[in-house]
């Protein structure tokens, strides 16, 4: 099951959200839903030798500003370079005719003279202008404009589960009694306009193509899951616009994180219109820091019969753990079950609305 | 001459929006001001400055490729050059999905049969408005559309345009979160940038991303601290880290619940208050006043170095 954590209004708590709904539902922790995580004597679960494959997927689609491994703290094992195929013009076999510049859309490249030139930055790699050039003078290179990379917060699967070290040992992350998740994240190098194409090939790099035909009822049935029916939760960038589409696409649930004050409200209603009005996606609301501002919120979603999932009330303590870059979860323990809910809610609208389809 | 200033922050929901309109109900006691709101994608200015719309314009975006299903022969060729996978397959006819649709015309030049045409689309709209604070300029990009950097040019030119006619003293930009497209656009041709920053990790993180870019198009920085004492280590981290590049920390606002409910009677909260989150507003347009005002080329000199 695929879910993306979306807002609209920036600094709404889609990251703290995200990251502790991961946390909440790491196969580690359904196993040890009766131990207190706050014991100092807890032993992490990725010392035994099981691992379940249900662990969560977490991917950082801001990359414009990705935030979530400053909380997840993940070992990135791989990293690649991304961007997108951009014209070269082979001078050789150039006519300067002229019709790659008529052709592409975006004023990317020009003609003059004779002189061919490329506006990597304008591009968007469509590769018009290869195909419609006459002479078979384009070819095209990759332009750089950002890096993913993934890896996992806690311990890897292969970590060797009597400590042997040396080569396929990552340095555990045991901080708080962290369970596992696999993460994965975008970074745009700064300067570049362009998020899409990082959003695009990060989700198609790290999201297993069978992510979101999973069988959601066995994960509702206690939380269980099955091995290829994983959590894939995307955490998205403020705004509405395409970088925000981009991390909805493919999504089987959209959680909205808000808070209820003019300026949340305002932009929930413009994210709630791409997610389920324009990508038809269910769409659910999660109600962060409530207690402030005013009833709009609760009157918007009572009126559209959008769900509120979930409150997390005004509470300093949470933004000051928020500001040293702990979690909800690890800080405030009683949250955990609390999350649990809220996957366990999610998972039973996106089967209601599998079945109401079927 | 007329100054242009643009309010950023990398991370969303720094307060933005909150310093832009208390410097705008600030400044404009003291100057003629003309206001921006460049987060076009979810444009928040308009709500706590109560504008009365003067005029209102329909923006066109890029435009969609449309097929026509009498001539599709359902060859597939269009989705095989489409790089977004934008066109739907069928077994009558394909179709294009307009979300996905980059407008990059690939398809148009490659269908055989001549069924593909490009259409112009209404992207959003954008407005002319009225303040007690002065003309306002907004815009609404319409749900997930493309080119909201060409949206945010489009509101700015206007701004611009406008202020130079009436002879305004400053240009108040409410810049959108990022560092990508639409930030790009909002930081082109200003004098200087603001930029709020919670003492947060995400937001020591992010400060450092929008600072690189806005060097990068060299446009000279100011940091102003929101909810400074949420955080002290944090704060004086960024204080450390903006001496380090030689940008002034001209504000340090504190955390005060009074911020969201000046927000919630549509108010700036300069306009709503005397506390302290007004008082150190107050303090930090006062020291910013001088720098945008000092002289032509002043602000580059005296914040940079």
């Amino acid at each position: 099951m695929i879910i993306t954590v979306a807002s609209g209004k920036g600094g709404t708590g889609k990251t703290t959200v995200a990251v502790s709904l991961a946390l909440s539902i790491t196969a580690d922790w359904r196993d040890l839903a009766d131990q207190d995580l706050t014991d100092k004597r807890f032993v992490h679960p990725a010392q035994s030798e099981s691992v379940n494959p249900a662990n969560p997927l977490f991917l950082d689609c801001d990359v414009e500003e990705p935030n979530a491994a400053l909380f997840l703290r993940p070992t990135i094992q791989e990293r690649r370079e991304v961007g997108q195929m951009v014209p070269e013009v082979d001078l050789e076999k150039c006519t300067y005719c002229g019709r790659c510049a008529e052709v592409c859309q975006y004023h990317a490249i020009a003609v003059v003279g004779e002189k061919v030139l490329v506006f990597p930055e304008l591009c968007h790699g469509c590769g018009s202008c290869t195909l419609n050039c006459p002479t078979g003078a384009i070819h095209e290179v990759l332009d750089v404009i950002g890096t993913i990379e993934r890896g996992w917060a806690g311990l890897p699967p292969s970590y060797p589960p009597h400590g042997g070290g040396g080569k396929g040992a990552y340095p555990p992350h045991r901080e708080g009694g962290k369970g596992r998740v696999e993460f994965a994240q975008g970074t745009m190098n700064v300067g570049e306009p362009m998020a899409v194409p990082i959003i695009r090939q990060l989700k198609q790099w790290a999201i297993p193509p069978d992510a979101s035909t999973g069988l959601v009822l066995s994960e509702v049935e206690g939380l269980g899951g099955t091995p290829g029916d994983r959590p894939v939760i995307l955490d998205a960038s403020p705004g509405t616009a395409c970088p925000v589409v981009e991390s909805m696409r493919g999504a089987d649930f959209v959680l909205m994180v808000t808070e209820p004050t003019p300026f949340g409200l305002h932009d929930l209603r413009l994210a709630v219109e791409v997610a389920r009005d324009e990508l038809g996606l269910p769409v659910g609301v999660v109600i962060n820091r409530d207690g402030v501002g005013d009833q709009g919120v609760d009157e918007y979603c009572a009126a559209e019969s959008i769900p509120i999932l979930m409150r997390i009330p005004l509470d300093r303590r949470i933004a000051e753990v928020y500001s040293d870059g702990g979690t909800l979860v690890e800080a405030l323990p009683e949250y955990r079950e609390q999350f649990q809910n809220l996957y366990a809610a999610i998972g039973r609208l996106v089967a209601d609305r599998k079945g109401a389809r079927a | 001459m007329m100054k242009q200033l643009v309010i950023l922050s990398g991370k969303g929901g720094t307060g933005k929006t909150t310093v832009a309109a208390a410097l705008a109900h600030l400044a404009s006691q003291e100057m003629p001001v003309v206001l921006a709101d460049a987060d076009v994608d979810a444009a928040n200015l308009e709500l706590v400055l109560d504008p009365t719309k003067q005029g209102e314009h329909i923006f066109m975006g890029g435009q969609l490729a449309v097929i026509d299903p009498e001539k599709c022969t359902a060859c597939g060729i269009c989705a095989d050059v489409c790089r977004f996978d934008a066109v739907i397959s069928g077994d009558e006819a394909y179709r294009v999905d307009s979300l996905a649709c980059e407008g990059c015309a690939s398809c148009f030049y490659q269908c055989p049969e001549e069924a593909i045409r490009m259409e112009e689309q209404q992207a959003g709209l954008w407005f002319r408005s009225d303040t007690r604070f002065g003309p306002l300029f907004h815009a609404h990009l319409f749900a997930g559309q493309e080119n909201s950097g060409k949206l945010v040019t489009l509101v700015k030119q206007q701004a611009r345009l406008r202020g130079l006619d009436s002879g305004a003293a400053l240009v108040v930009v409410d810049g959108p979160p990022g560092i990508g497209c639409p930030v790009i656009s909002a930081c082109a041709g200003m004098d200087l940038a603001l930029h709020v920053v919670e003492p947060t990790v995400s937001g020591v993180h992010d400060l450092e991303r929008i600072m690189s870019t806005t060097d990068h198009f060299g446009v000279p920085s100011l940091v102003a601290i929101n909810k400074a004492d949420l955080n002290l280590a944090r704060s004086e981290e960024i204080i450390a880290f903006c001496a380090g590049q030689s940008v002034e920390v001209v504000g340090r606002i504190p955390y005060d619940d009074v911020v969201t409910e000046a927000m919630v009677q549509g108010r700036p909260v300069t306009d709503y208050t005397d506390g302290p989150v007004t008082e150190a507003l107050k303090e930090m347009w006062s020291r910013m006043k001088d720098l945008i005002l000092s002289d032509g080329t002043g602000i580059v000199k005296e914040v940079q170095r």
